[in-house]
């Protein structure tokens, strides 16, 4: 077709369908200008400069970036919060989520029931979820401690307490593993049966029919859940800053002596590092070098979910 | 359970009974034993709902002690939740927040996903990346500049439009998934309608879209959950100016002014927590596809 086209029809129609392109994929190009590109720029600049909103910003070098790393007291503690919770709370929530969608496939009677209750707590908001759970766990009137107690176990403190805020976290971040499940669900049944069968034949335990045939088959799934299991602890924000500001008002009466991080520190994230310098101190450049170093580690999983699974790209170009 | 029964045993035809029997005895058992993990496991994604909303129906007095089946059903306590000054306001502003945005967001992102997932250009893998690298961006990575973009050069501080108009020119996410999504409709039905003499615009609107709808659906559902749930974005645009707060940010203030008040806050909860969930149950197929389409299809 194009061989029977004059060389001028072949330009005016390439440019066309350039203008077409362009014409369609306008709304993103403006909002990754204005929305990405602009302040992810700006954010650089910002910290190299002494700003706190009023007046000009003042060129200070890596002052920001020293003050952060050296002095800024909540730095390295949010940081070690987050290693934390990547490598405790995203192997709980990944072998849970695993289980779970493991049983559902198993499941005969009631299954469509079983799943909608496992899934409706992913959806509750997560200001509602985490009250919801900082009253379950209150050491004073919470029913899971009434329990406890009942039971003879001596019950902690959960989010009143450093050593046991994280681990109610993660048992919140467990009762919202239904996006998981739904995933694991989906790679489970895509399993071809007969290598199940096979293996039985070959008189395989079920322990090993799942260590031989089902993680080999799951496991990009696994990594996909483990590569954004990371990247959303980076973003983790509401849930910790919710949970150490409503048990902090248990303690002192009032909502208004907040000390981020409550209690002593354990419920810092980097995420509220840049609330908590750009917000409450005013100091927007220490607010952007976070920023940067938040960009910098996700920015890097994500490099590394799209290198280990082409198929996040490419599942259409098949 | 009569079904399972029913099933012939695993064990080859010709065996002898007391084989059958055993095979039989296994597939009984194994019923038993996933079924009863079945249900541990949905007391643990159910009760703390059962409690939230037993809490909510006790006395003030009750509330505060460990006693918590509700003596008196003091279904009042919604009443003055909804009576509390502002709750109908925050309602309000949720849901043009999440109305408006979705609409926004379904609106200027189809047209970009569609050309992601059916043009060929140059810069469109390029382009795919920097949508993948905007939907894993921390909101908080680019916030201070954008909070001196909307307040010092717009003045639009203590409104929800520094979240709503954004909205209008493309979620990475939404197109993301859509774009995954179109890319499941054959080429040929594009074709035919180019012969048939439609433009890319009347393709796109008479024969993409309806067989789009169950993406779309998924889309607008998630972008509807993401503006009812969001605290960032209302805690650093509208929290100077509580008339325009949403529910999310409004009820941790509700628990700050009510903060022995267990059952009143647990009311709250449940008025925040419901909408999504009846949502939810309307929508229940869309939902659990765009789930899975998010990363796993391919």
């Amino acid at each position: 077709m194009t061989t029977s086209m004059t060389a001028n029809t072949l330009r005016a129609k390439r440019r066309s369908s350039a203008l077409r392109t362009l014409a369609f994929m306008s709304p993103w190009l403006v909002g990754f200008g204005v929305f990405f590109a602009y302040p992810l720029v700006s954010t650089v600049y910002f910290s190299l400069m002494r700003y706190d909103g009023f007046g000009v910003p003042e060129f200070r070098g890596l002052d920001n970036w020293v003050y952060v790393f050296q002095d800024y007291p909540l730095f390295w503690p949010a940081l070690r919060n987050t290693l934390w919770l990547v490598l405790v709370m995203v192997t709980c929530r990944v072998v849970f989520g695993l289980g779970v969608g493991l049983l559902i496939t198993k499941i005969r009677t009631g299954a469509g029931v079983f799943r909608t209750l496992f899934y409706l707590p992913y959806l509750a908001p997560p200001v509602a979820a985490t009250l919801a759970f900082v009253f379950l766990l209150n050491p004073g009137t919470g029913p899971v401690n009434s329990v406890l107690e009942g039971l003879g176990v001596s019950a902690p403190g959960w989010f009143t307490d450093a050593a046991w805020s994280k681990p109610a976290l993660t048992a919140l971040a467990l009762w919202g593993v239904g996006d998981l499940m739904v995933i694991f669900m989906a790679a489970l049944l895509d399993v071809p049966r007969e290598q199940y069968e096979a293996a039985e034949l070959d008189g395989a335990s079920a322990w090993q029919r799942f260590r031989f045939v089902t993680l080999p088959n799951i496991s990009p799934i696994v990594l996909f859940a483990v590569v954004t299991g990371v990247i959303q602890t980076m973003q983790y924000y509401t849930q910790p800053l919710v949970a150490g500001k409503v048990a902090s008002g248990i303690i002192g009466g009032s909502g208004q002596s907040f000390e981020p991080g409550y209690p002593d520190k354990s419920t810092l994230t980097l995420p509220q590092l840049v609330y908590n310098l750009g917000f409450q101190r005013f100091d927007y450049g220490s607010a952007c070098v976070v920023a940067l170093v938040l960009f910098a580690l996700a920015m890097a999983f994500t490099a590394l979910l799209m290198r280990r699974r082409g198929g996040l790209i490419q599942a259409g170009d098949r | 359970m009569t079904q399972v029964l029913e099933r012939p045993p695993v064990a080859p035809g010709g065996a002898p009974p007391a084989a059958r029997r055993a095979a039989h005895r296994r597939v009984l058992l194994e019923w038993i034993a996933v079924h009863a993990l079945g249900i541990a496991a949905a007391l643990f994604f159910t009760l703390p709902f059962v409690f939230v909303v037993l809490t909510s129906l006790t006395s003030d007095q009750q509330a505060l002690t460990r006693d918590l089946w509700p003596h008196t059903w003091e279904w009042g306590n919604y009443r003055t939740v909804l009576d509390t000054p502002g709750f109908l306001t925050w309602w309000r502003n949720t849901l043009l927040y999440a109305g408006l945005g979705t609409a926004l967001t379904v609106a200027s992102s189809v047209p970009v996903a569609y050309a992601l997932a059916k043009f060929r250009f140059r810069g469109r893998h390029l382009s795919l990346l920097l949508v993948i690298s905007m939907m894993m961006l921390p909101p908080q990575v680019i916030v201070i500049p954008m909070y001196l973009f909307w307040a010092k050069q717009l003045d639009l501080s203590g409104t929800l439009w520094p979240l709503i108009v954004p909205m209008a020119f493309g979620d990475a996410f939404s197109i993301f998934l859509l774009r995954q999504f179109l890319l499941t409709i054959p080429d040929e039905y594009l074709d035919a309608a180019r012969v048939d003499g439609c433009g890319e615009l009347r393709t796109l609107l008479r024969v993409v879209l309806p067989m789009a709808r169950p993406g779309i659906a998924a889309v607008a559902l998630f972008q509807f959950f993401y503006a009812w749930n969001d605290y960032f974005g209302p805690q650093i645009y509208a929290s100077e100016n509580p008339g325009a707060w949403t529910l999310s940010y409004g009820l941790e203030s509700f628990k700050g002014a009510h903060h022995t008040d267990w059952n009143l806050t647990m009311a709250a909860t449940v008025l925040v927590m419901a909408p999504v969930i009846l949502v939810f149950f309307f929508a229940q197929k869309a939902f659990v596809e765009g789930v899975t389409l998010t990363g796993v299809k391919g």
